[in-house]
């Protein structure tokens, strides 16, 4: 099990996920993640979707792991990054279901997800993990490590393995189907 | 002797002009030479800058967000973003990651001639030497078909007006592209009025939802033509965040549907809460009798914006 609750309310969740960990995260969980986190954006899930379509192996197992939206800006000398907020998850939405079926377990962005992806979430045991988007500054501190495991062509959109340490996050899209927007909104709509 | 008076008034009030004769301005300007090296040093500044500084009246909007918000998830996203603003200043760290497209508005003076290249150049040479040296994200890519990176965050998107005077002012934004990507235009018809105005805008801020980075600031352009509304969308987005519309009406129209937009419940982040948009800035043209163009402008609530008078 690699997901324990704080005394101060906050979810301490470790990767890689298993099928149980993702079970026991709820919408509007708050979280805090250590470990490895993969970064991909628009151009990487575009290179690759068609090896997945075609049953060719990915430059990185999926298995297990968490999927992170985001296209980090350079680092200054000395530093481990840049400014590393999420982006906009849906974007990706095309490309999720078929990543959640090879036993990806969870994504990281801002922004909602269509029905087809929870629907995903669900019948996969996916979950959804909400950074605060234009925080790159502050979300920079919590990435320990940062190394490019695959397309280093792409510049900002190469895959990189990024060892984090207590990344905060808020769980959107559960595998129950919670959605925390659609909550968030009907609590407060005046 | 009645009829008169009724004819002349309609007379009178069937037309109004929205723009007088030519005035004169006299001849006391000369030509002021702007070299490009001025203007690619001042562009690099304001790239770094914007990028790295939020304006003051940002972090206002902050401030004034977090004594009204309810929402516990939405306050604390509010008190990051404020904490992010600081360490961006201090640790030199872009405040997004997603360093913009550099949208750059440029009022010329006509007395203003610009030495030692082209005026073109040297924004887009300003922009490579600010993204490149300031370790700057480079987000831009040649063609929307092939998508290779340029590398530099180069070219800007420059819009140029003439104005009387000898300075050259520049007005950058860092434009992000999640919101930019929530950006809308409609055509609507004179009948639908300033209620289907309304309502477009608040729709936009509905379809942007939590994809755009909550809370928003709204550029909207009402009138002109299909790319007049849209471009003065962009320009609305200059006027400082919590200011009023000049113009009374307007700023009577951009307080009901702030009231409203907050009302939808979206909050900071969408996690739901009171503070969906930190400003709605309304900017209006003549039109033709057939049209009312509404474009809106989507901006995030790293609104980076700076600007310099050369």
């Amino acid at each position: 099990m690699s997901i324990t609750t704080a005394a101060d309310g906050i979810k301490d969740v470790t990767t890689p996920l298993s099928d149980s960990d993702v079970e026991s995260l709820k919408t509007g969980d708050r979280v805090r993640i250590t470990g490895v986190l993969y970064t991909a954006r628009d151009a990487a899930h575009g290179r690759l979707f068609p090896l997945i379509e075609r049953g060719e192996p990915l430059p990185i197992d999926v298995r297990g792991q968490v999927i992170y939206y985001t296209g980090p800006s350079p680092a200054r000398p000395g530093d481990i990054v840049g400014s590393i907020g999420p982006t906009t998850g849906g974007r990706m939405d095309k490309f999720t279901p078929a990543l959640l079926k090879l036993g990806l377990k969870g994504t990281m962005g801002k922004g909602a997800r269509s029905q087809v992806v929870k629907d995903a979430f669900r019948q996969y045991k996916g979950v959804y993990f909400g950074a605060i988007g234009g925080a790159g500054a502050v979300l920079s501190r919590f990435v320990k490590k940062v190394a490019i495991v695959a397309y280093e062509d792409l510049g900002t959109e190469a895959i990189r393995r990024l060892e984090v340490e207590d990344f905060p996050a808020i769980v959107v899209n559960d595998c129950h189907g919670g959605d925390l927007y659609e909550e968030g909104m009907a609590r407060y709509a005046r | 002797m009645a009829k008169r008076t009724k004819a002349s008034a309609r007379k009178k009030g069937a037309a109004r002009k929205a723009v007088g004769p030519v005035k004169p301005i006299p001849a006391a300007y000369h030509v002021r030479d702007v070299h490009v090296s001025a203007i690619v040093d001042a562009v690099k500044k304001l790239c770094i800058d914007a990028n790295l500084e939020l304006e003051p009246d940002m972090l206002r909007a902050f401030d004034r967000a977090l004594t009204t918000e309810r929402s516990p998830a939405g306050k604390q996203v509010l008190q990051i973003l404020k904490d992010n603003a600081q360490m961006a200043k201090t640790r030199r760290i872009p405040y997004c990651q997603d360093t913009g497209f550099v949208v750059c508005f440029v009022e010329l003076g006509q007395d203003v001639h610009v030495t030692g290249g082209a005026l073109d150049d040297a924004i887009n040479e300003g922009v490579r030497q600010g993204y490149t040296q300031g370790f700057l994200r480079a987000s831009i890519v040649t063609s929307p078909f092939d998508r290779v990176n340029t590398g530099d965050n180069t070219p800007a998107v420059i819009h140029v007006d003439v104005v009387p005077g000898a300075e050259l002012k520049l007005a950058i934004m860092a434009k992000g592209g999640g919101c930019e990507n929530r950006s809308k235009y409609t055509m609507l018809t004179p009948a639908a009025g300033i209620e289907g105005v309304k309502d477009f805008i608040i729709d936009c801020v509905k379809t942007a939802g939590p994809d755009a980075c909550p809370p928003l600031i709204l550029g909207v352009g009402v009138g002109g033509t299909f790319e007049k509304a849209a471009l003065l969308s962009k320009k609305a987005l200059f006027r400082e965040v919590g200011s009023a519309n000049p113009d009374p009406m307007l700023d009577a129209l951009e307080k009901e549907l702030l009231e409203r937009a907050n009302r939808l419940g979206i909050g900071p982040q969408g996690y739901g809460g009171d503070t969906t948009s930190f400003g709605i800035h309304v900017l209006t043209y003549p039109c033709h009798i057939t049209s009312l163009p509404v474009a809106v402008t989507i901006e995030c609530h790293a609104h980076r914006h700076k600007e310099a008078t050369l």
